[in-house]
This record gives C-alpha cells, structure tokens and sequence, in this order.
C-alpha cells in the first residue's frame, strides 16, 4: 500500500554507509560497491557540500536514508518538525529505502544521540507500532526498522526481541533491516544465542542487512561485554551469522557500516568486495 | 510492575551521581550498572564530538582537555533540543560568558560566534551569484537606487575583539598574530567552504545596510566617506555573494 514511489529500489548487492571523504574515490572508481547509505540527519541543511554531493550519488546510485534522530520508542510524541525534515529530504532525492531504529534518543524535549534501549512489553508494542503507522503514513512510504544492539536486559520485558520485531511487522507492515553485526552483538552481552535469533525473525520481512565492526570489552564481572562501535572490519563470527542469515532470506541488500576511525576506500571497498562474494555464492 | 521510565533512564544517563535505575540487568539477574555506563560513555563521548568538530578553533584556544572538560558540563545543561546535529552547540557563545574558567578570555564568547556563524554559512541554501558584469551595467541613477540580495550563506558579525585575526592565525599558525581592536568579519562561501573576510568599519556598515533592504545608495550613507566602494564590491562579486539586483 505504500509502494506508489517511482523511486529505484536496493539492489541485493553490497553497499557501504557513505562517507564525505570518499566523494572522489566513489565518482571515479566506486566498485565493487552497488548503492550507499545515508545518515539523514546529516543531510537535512538548506544547501551546500552536504546536500550537492546528495545530488551527485542519487543520480549514480540507489541510496538508502538511514535515520538516527527519529525516537521510535520514545515515551513522547513523535517529533513532527523531524517527520517533516524528514520528508523534505525524501522529496529531495530519488530515495530507494528510508530506516530507522528500535530504540528512543529524544524525551523531555533533548536529544542524546545515542540509540536507547527499549523494554519488550505490550505497552512499548503498542507504542512503536503506532509510531511506525506514523512514520509510514507521513512519508508515504513502506519502512524498514533495525534491531538495537543491546548491553543489558530489562526486567519488565513480557518477550523476546524476535518476538516483538515479528509482531511490529505484523501489525504495521514494516519491514525489518536486520543488523548481524548488532544480533551477535547483543547475544554475547545477554547470553543469547544469535542463531535461534536469526531462526526466529520473519525472513520475508528483511529488506536490508547491516555489518559492521565492534569492540570488545569487559563488564564488572569479567564477563565480555561487546560495544557497537562501527570502527573496525566485521568480526569473523558476523560473517559467519550472516551466512547463516542469507540461508534463510536469500540475497538481499548489504551494507558495511564504519563509521568510526573512517579507512580510506580501498580498504572499505575491500570490506565490500567480501560482502559482494558472500552474496554471490549465495545467490549461485 | 512499573519498570525504568525515559525520564528516570534520562536522569542517571546525563549524571553520573544519579544511581542507576533498578530493573534493568545483566545476564545473571544482578543490576547492569556498569553495562549502563556503555549509554553514558556513548552519549559523552558523542555530544562532546560534535561540540569539538562545531568549535575546532575554540578548542584549539583552550586546549583538548579543558574544552573536553567543559563540553562535558555544557552537554548536561544543554542537551542538543534537535536530532539535527549541526545545529547543536548555538548556546556555547552565552554559556562561555557565563563560565568562570573562562573570564580571562574574554574575546572566546564572539570566537563561538563566529564558528557558528561558519557552520551556518557551510549548510546553507544555494543561490547563483549576479554576472559580474551586471552591476556595472545599470546607469548611474539605477545603481544608486538598486537594491542587492546577498547568497543565504554570507554571514555578518561584529566583535570588539579582533576575532579574524585570532581565528586565522589559530586556522593557519604560519599566519601572524593579531593586532588588537574591535574587528568586522563577513562570511562568504564562494563555493562550499565558507571564508572569513576582515572588513572595514564603514564596508561592515555598508553590508549591514545592503542586509536590511537598503539601496545602494542608503547603504553608501551608512558607510559614510571612507567606504570604498569599489574594493568592497570586488569582494562581493569575487566571492559570489550577491545573488541578486532588485
């Protein structure tokens, strides 16, 4: 019901987050890379570099707004001036996929530019998914929502992340943008196992995957603790999961994220030309 | 049960001191305090990372540690109020007035100014500039009368500290250190990166005018007789700051 946009859509093809350092690299050689990912927020001035090299990648390339900013979980109303900037951009650009998280950054009227952590209970169900209807309605536009990386439980939850990610979709019709890197993430800091919870999401419902690169730490206990930290390759075990993952979906939009300690293309196309092969072989 | 509510998880993520909510845990069931500290790092270390790209020159002034320390105050008192981040840090000029630390230097409140006044200038909306050429084809009783529109990007700000001056010389050490005085900075960005160009007191006078809709010829009278007009203009033409004559 919200496919009306003429819009190109992800290839199931590897892409990478973009980054401005890279314009020149990406315009003269940008292989084996198919399509890029934007932070929307980055993106939401009047003009300028930021916007000109916008214009420049969508008129090469199938590009993906990721936003940060939006608060899905958020305990207060949606932000309407943000839906709003939101939508300029979407109208600004031919955009092939808009995403945004599970999670909250906004309440009491500040932003913490961090993705938050959300309980898994019937009220924050009913809470995201009437977000979501939103979101969808606003934009005119089918979204994606990305599982968090989680570093502690909560004690009020009533189900499963899975469980919850598979009833948002149900109810709103969402898709899901599935980060391996966050699933592996959270597994090792709550004790989980990563591949019952690739297993148990609705793999129809994926339309696009994440890898990115963590550090690793220790909690008070000496037991690992895992950061999301987007500053260094995929860890092997992630590529290991998202085999896993594609022998459940099949071939679908792939992206590398790093966004810390940013390398120079060559060795993020790297990163990609892996991405790339994992894809073909399993699309062979 | 009635579970962490966001303000409760909000209090104790911006401070330190405030105890971790109970409900939230680690694997084993006992309280997830230092895995909450993974929220409070991030938050930080995030904030204090926009503040330090939005004020490179600040930084530089007071040195990475003091601005780390001070960013690290002014982000609990001014949490960003948008998840636009280039907007954040706009109440860092008032706060460094107000800021003990701080009061011997006086001149940083105006340098916070002014490196807004860049970033602003960097994300601003488009416009072609006039053909050079087209000022100097009006007769002389149309110029007089013509009125100019400057690009949304061009920025004017006055300062009684010689803010140009620090900031170049601080941007490009190989530059001289300043004299001292009030100074006049107008921000172009001829094409994406916006400059900083000292002005004069009558040339400012002049810009401000041409800002509030006067003629030309108004402007010439705010600028008084020591305008030079003719430099002023080069500068406006070179940098494709005026967009349109109406």
């Amino acid at each position: 019901m919200f496919d009306q946009s003429p819009s190109p859509r992800l290839p199931d093809a590897a892409g990478v987050g973009y980054k401005p350092q890279h314009f020149s690299a990406i315009l003269s050689d940008p292989a084996p890379v198919r399509w890029f990912e934007i932070h929307a927020e980055n993106y939401m001035g009047q003009g300028g570099r930021p916007i000109a090299q916008l214009r420049a990648l969508a008129d090469r390339f199938p590009v993906s707004v990721h936003g940060v900013g939006l608060s899905i979980g958020g305990e207060a109303p949606l932000d309407q001036d943000h839906l709003s900037r939101l939508a300029t951009l979407l109208a600004r650009v031919p955009v092939a996929s808009f995403s945004e998280h599970l999670a909250w950054s906004t309440h009491g009227g500040s932003y913490f530019n961090d993705l938050l952590p959300l309980p898994y209970t019937a009220r924050t169900l009913a809470r995201v998914c009437d977000h979501i209807d939103q979101v969808q309605t606003r934009l005119g536009r089918r979204m994606l929502l990305e599982n968090p990386s989680s570093y502690l439980a909560f004690a009020e939850s009533e189900m499963s992340e899975p469980e919850f990610l598979t009833e948002v979709t149900r109810r709103t019709g969402c898709g899901l943008l599935l980060d391996v890197n966050n699933v592996f993430v959270s597994a090792v800091n709550l004790h989980t196992d990563p591949r019952s919870y690739i297993d148990a999401i609705p793999a129809a419902a994926v339309g696009e995957i994440h890898l990115g690169g963590h550090d690793e730490d220790q909690d008070e206990v000496g037991q690992p603790l895992l950061i999301d930290s987007h500053g260094k390759p995929v860890a092997e075990p992630v590529w290991a999961l998202l085999d896993h993952l594609l022998s459940r979906t099949g071939p679908r939009p792939l992206l590398i994220e790093w966004d810390n300690d940013v390398p120079d293309w060559p060795v993020l196309a790297a990163e990609a030309a892996r991405a790339q092969t994992v894809l073909e072989r399993v699309a062979a | 049960m009635t579970g962490v509510t966001q303000s409760d998880f909000r209090d104790a993520l911006l401070s330190a001191s405030v105890p971790v909510p109970d409900g939230m845990t680690q694997p084993d069931g006992s309280p997830a305090s230092r895995r909450f500290n993974v929220y409070r790092n991030n938050v930080a270390v995030g904030l204090t990372e926009a503040l330090e790209s939005a004020f490179p020159v600040i930084r530089k002034l007071v040195g990475d540690d003091f601005f780390k320390a001070m960013a690290g105050i002014y982000l609990r008192n001014h949490p960003p109020s948008s998840a636009v981040m280039a907007g954040y840090g706009d109440r860092l000029p008032s706060f460094l007035k107000g800021f003990e630390p701080v009061r011997h230097l006086p001149y940083l409140p105006d340098m916070a100014r002014l490196e807004l006044a860049m970033r602003d200038s960097y994300h601003a909306g488009d416009a072609d500039p006039i053909a050079p050429e087209a000022l100097a084809a009006l007769s002389p009783d149309r110029f007089v009368r013509a009125r100019l529109r400057l690009a949304p990007s061009v920025r004017l700000l006055s300062s009684r500290f010689p803010v140009h001056g620090i900031w170049v010389h601080n941007t490009d050490p190989a530059r001289p250190p300043v004299a001292k005085g009030a100074e006049d900075v107008l921000i172009t960005r001829p094409h994406f990166d916006p400059r900083p160009r000292l002005l004069t007191r009558p040339a400012a006078r002049f810009v401000a005018a041409i800002q509030r809709g006067a003629s030309i010829s108004g402007a010439m009278a705010e600028g008084g007789d020591e305008l030079d007009m003719g430099a002023l203009l080069a500068l406006l033409l070179t940098d494709r700051a005026i967009v349109d004559i109406y």
